[in-house]
């Protein structure tokens, strides 16, 4: 049991979990926008590291690790709620472009404005968790007490978000406002209100990624730190289907794992493109990914 | 009472709606009939806030729904069952009709109860994907979503849409009893004029956007003329 805990390939698995979990966090944040309001959410990762440099930032002197952590979350979904409000609703019904453009302009913005303010130096907080790898005698498993916090975080997370959509009269909302907005009107659901909604959700997710990234030893955060995240966030939604919330996770996780193999038996280079590989296989073999069912939406 | 004064709809330089002026009774089934292009499914859409009228009122029991929104309208007690049902597919039966008991009226578990017990072939397929429903089906879920909201008015688009003689006849006699048991005010639009006429109180007869006929049905139906020239069908 020992050596098949600390074997090389346990220890990959249990390395990629952390870059993993952040890859489906992020995955399934640009999912649930996708779903609801059909804008791919180019912004989505600097979004995500606004809302935990205003916790994180904002708060890095002698502050509590726990309060940091609970600011960030209602901090990005504020910075969602604004976006959807003010920058994406007007532009529902226009050309498909319109959006991903006023993303991207968001995405620079966001980088921008977050470098002026806190600098482009790495910042790290460090939550009340050991990074020091767990031992089994002389030998290292790659998973430290942080590891377990951070997989954790994401796990109860996505649960919590899945329990919120499957089991609650709010999501049974936020998924009609997404799939059948006219007849939820009809119904009597606010569906902008849903809308708005969906899209704090989803910078909430995100911004837990982005304190998850920023709470590692080693590495931080720095303004354009979510960026490769968010690559691979991306990857994973697609691979996933842009539909299916399980998808991305899924897809996240595996990524993440995948990267970790391919840095230990290969080469860190080639970590970007294996991942692209991915995907351009598995949209040519399943164009509509993995994970949804191949029905013709009626528009 | 729902009363319609001087309603004009536009889609671009289409005019859908000229000046359309009718009143539907309390505890009625009003007809809307009339060929395709006549303008009826706009007519609902104009009453549920979907499409913005150019000018003219509708006016619901003291209340001005124009320029309304359509979840307010929907919450202020008016269900609407739009062209090709809108069941959600890919929700369950349940979850179709947790949506419509959501901002109605009444208590889900009563609601589901009544809806069970007047649409008898949703109740064991409660946990079905509405998706794999057949079209009565389907038809009896939006129309049991609707109702389960206890509205007081129910706006029905084409309900015999797609549907074999014998069930539309089932729909159209579920209608009559809704009417007849618990005063629901029924706004009817069918291009299926005659399965339509049987059941209603009143007919408006819909001409490219224009009323063509307003009066009790049993006239309607008997008026030679007007079958002959606006509704297309063979006496």
């Amino acid at each position: 049991m020992d050596a098949f805990l600390t074997s090389r390939n346990v220890s990959d698995i249990l390395h990629g979990l952390v870059n993993g979990v952040v890859f489906g966090l992020v995955g399934l944040g640009l999912v649930l926008i996708w779903r609801a309001t059909r804008v791919l959410n180019f912004a989505l990762g600097a979004m995500a590291t606004g809302g935990a440099y205003l916790g994180l930032g904002l708060l890095s002197y002698q502050v509590p690790f726990w309060w940091c952590f609970l600011l960030a979350i209602p901090a990005g979904m504020l910075l969602g709620g604004l976006t959807e409000r003010f920058l994406v609703r007007p532009l529902y019904g226009k050309p498909e472009i319109n959006p991903i453009v006023a993303m991207v302009g968001l995405l620079i913005l966001i980088e921008a404005v977050v470098g002026s303010i806190w600098g482009t130096r790495q910042r790290s907080v460090l939550p009340p968790f050991s990074y020091v790898d767990f031992h089994l005698g002389a030998n290292v498993v790659q998973l430290s007490p942080l590891a377990v916090f951070q997989v954790t975080a994401a796990v109860v997370l996505a649960l919590a978000i899945g329990a919120l959509f499957r089991f609650t009269n709010l999501g049974l909302q936020l998924r009609a406002s997404a799939v059948a907005p006219e007849v939820s009107r009809l119904l009597g659901v606010r569906v902008s209100r849903m809308l708005t909604l969906g899209w704090m959700l989803a910078c909430g997710v995100a911004a837990v990624a982005a304190v998850i990234v920023s709470s590692g030893f080693i590495s931080g955060l720095t303004p354009s730190g979510m960026e490769g995240p968010f690559a691979a966030g991306f990857i994973a939604a697609a691979v996933g289907g842009l539909e299916s919330p399980t998808g991305a996770l899924v897809g996240g996780v595996s990524l993440g794992i995948l990267e970790s193999f391919v840095t230990d038996y290969w080469n860190p280079n080639l970590v970007l493109p294996v991942s692209l590989l991915v995907l351009v296989v598995v949209l040519m073999v399943r164009p509509h990914g993995l994970f949804t069912r191949q029905v013709v939406r009626r528009v | 009472m729902i009363r319609i004064s001087g309603l004009s709809v536009s889609y671009g330089a289409v005019r859908a709606l000229r000046d359309v002026s009718l009143d539907v009774p309390t505890g009625q089934i009003t007809a809307v009939i009339g060929a395709n292009g006549a303008g009826k499914t706009t007519l609902l859409r104009a009453i549920s806030s979907l499409v913005r009228p150019a000018g003219g009122s509708i006016d619901f029991d003291g209340t001005e729904l124009v320029g309304m929104r359509t979840e307010e309208v929907a919450r202020h007690g008016i269900g609407h069952v739009p062209e090709g049902r809108g069941v959600i597919e890919e929700f369950t039966v349940l979850e179709n009709l947790r949506l419509g008991a959501l901002h109605g009226r009444g208590k889900l578990a009563a609601g589901l109860e009544t809806q069970f017990e007047l649409f008898p072939a949703l109740a064991s397929r409660r946990k079905q994907h509405a998706g794999t429903l057949s079209g009565g089906e389907r038809q009896m879920l939006a129309m049991a979503r609707a109702l389960i909201g206890e509205p007081s008015v129910l706006l029905l688009d084409e309900p015999s849409l797609g549907l074999a003689p014998i069930v539309t006849r089932d729909v159209m006699m579920t209608i009559r009893a809704l009417c007849v048991d618990r005063g629901l005010t029924v706004v009817l639009v069918e291009q299926n004029a005659m399965s339509a006429l049987q059941v209603a109180d009143r007919a408006v007869v819909l001409h490219l956007g224009v009323v063509a006929a307003d009066d009790r049905a049993e006239v309607v139906r008997a008026d030679e003329n007007l079958r002959h020239y606006y509704l297309g069908t063979a006496s």
